[in-house]
């Protein structure tokens, strides 16, 4: 069975404890990226990953090395403050990806 | 353009060649078109998710910015730390136009449904049960948009190379192709023409040295 994973601030990812996901809370950059390379790896299981967006701007480019790996699915979620937008931009650069311009 | 050996069997390996590549063109472009078509209501059900998970988290972290104003925070953590109910999750491909995308099957471990207070309710506040609630009533949205936006990137990717493919079958390989046929047909042509030339040179001379004949200008 495959296990989810939930990666951000304390305060963002402890309401997922409760559901039973895996949580990893970390606010140091260095420290969540050695985090999201030691759990992506497939024999970790992972099959899903949410990360928070503060968190995902800051590891864009260790974010992207999985946008075509069927597993895992890197997911952002909003933190505490709000959306940042990062999910919505990650979705217009899938378009523009496939379509070659921004159409929507 | 690479230089060809202008004979027959050459111009017979190019033809062959024009026709794969002209029917494999015809395939990759129905391909893409159908990718798109599935791509594009993936987006449109992935943007529809993503505002709804948005706004569903940013409700479920007020909720429980608003129990731990209630609680200690220690308290809070307490409570939370340990969930009784464990998450089990499922992952089939399901092929898309030779794309394997993941469907997730979500099952929880706990016997009822209801049961996702990993809390005593003695000892925490109520506000921290609407919190829970808040944040496992998204969470279904939420793996669904994991799911819609695994496919979206999968497919996108999947989108890329085969446009790239289309391209470059129909503006590299099929005209060099068509040139190079063209070029042995001409060349073919003009071998032709000059040997017919030749022999009717030929056959003048001898015509000539045996009969002194000669045709009237």
């Amino acid at each position: 069975m495959h296990k989810i994973g939930v990666m951000g601030r304390r305060e963002t990812v402890i309401g997922f404890k409760a559901l039973g996901l895996d949580v990893f809370p970390t606010s140091d950059i260095t420290e969540a990226r050695h985090t999201l390379r030691r759990i992506a790896k497939p024999e970790e299981n992972y099959a899903i990953i949410y990360v928070e967006e503060n968190l995902a701007k800051e590891l864009w480019s260790d974010i992207s090395r999985y946008k075509d790996a069927p597993t895992p699915a890197i997911i952002l979620i909003p933190g505490r403050d709000g959306s940042l937008g990062l999910g919505q931009s990650a979705l217009q650069e899938a378009v523009e990806r496939a379509v070659g311009s921004n159409i929507l | 353009m690479a230089t060809v050996t202008p004979t027959r069997m050459v111009l017979n390996q190019m033809k062959g060649r024009l026709t794969t590549a002209q029917r494999g063109h015809k395939l990759l472009k129905d391909k893409r078109d159908e990718l798109m078509r599935q791509f594009l209501d993936v987006v449109r059900r992935n943007k529809e998710l993503r505002l709804k998970v948005e706004a569903g988290l940013t409700e479920a972290f007020a909720a429980l910015s608003v129990a731990g104003s209630v609680m200690s925070p220690e308290m809070l953590e307490q409570s939370l730390l340990y969930p009784r109910q464990s998450v089990e999750l499922g992952v089939e491909f399901n092929n898309v136009m030779s794309v394997n995308v993941p469907v997730y099957d979500f099952k929880t471990k706990s016997a009822e449904s209801g049961d996702i207070f990993p809390y005593g309710l003695a000892q925490t506040s109520g506000e921290l049960d609407d919190a829970m609630g808040a944040i496992s009533g998204v969470f279904e949205d939420m793996l669904e948009l994991a799911q819609v936006e695994k496919t979206m990137q999968l497919l996108a990717s999947e989108i890329e190379k085969t446009r790239r493919r289309v391209n470059a079958l129909e503006y590299v390989m099929i005209p060099e192709y068509q040139a190079n046929i063209k070029y042995i047909t001409a060349k073919l042509q003009e071998n032709e023409n000059s040997t017919k030339v030749r022999l009717i040179k030929v056959k003048e001379m001898v015509l000539e040295k045996a009969h002194d004949f000669k045709y009237a200008d």
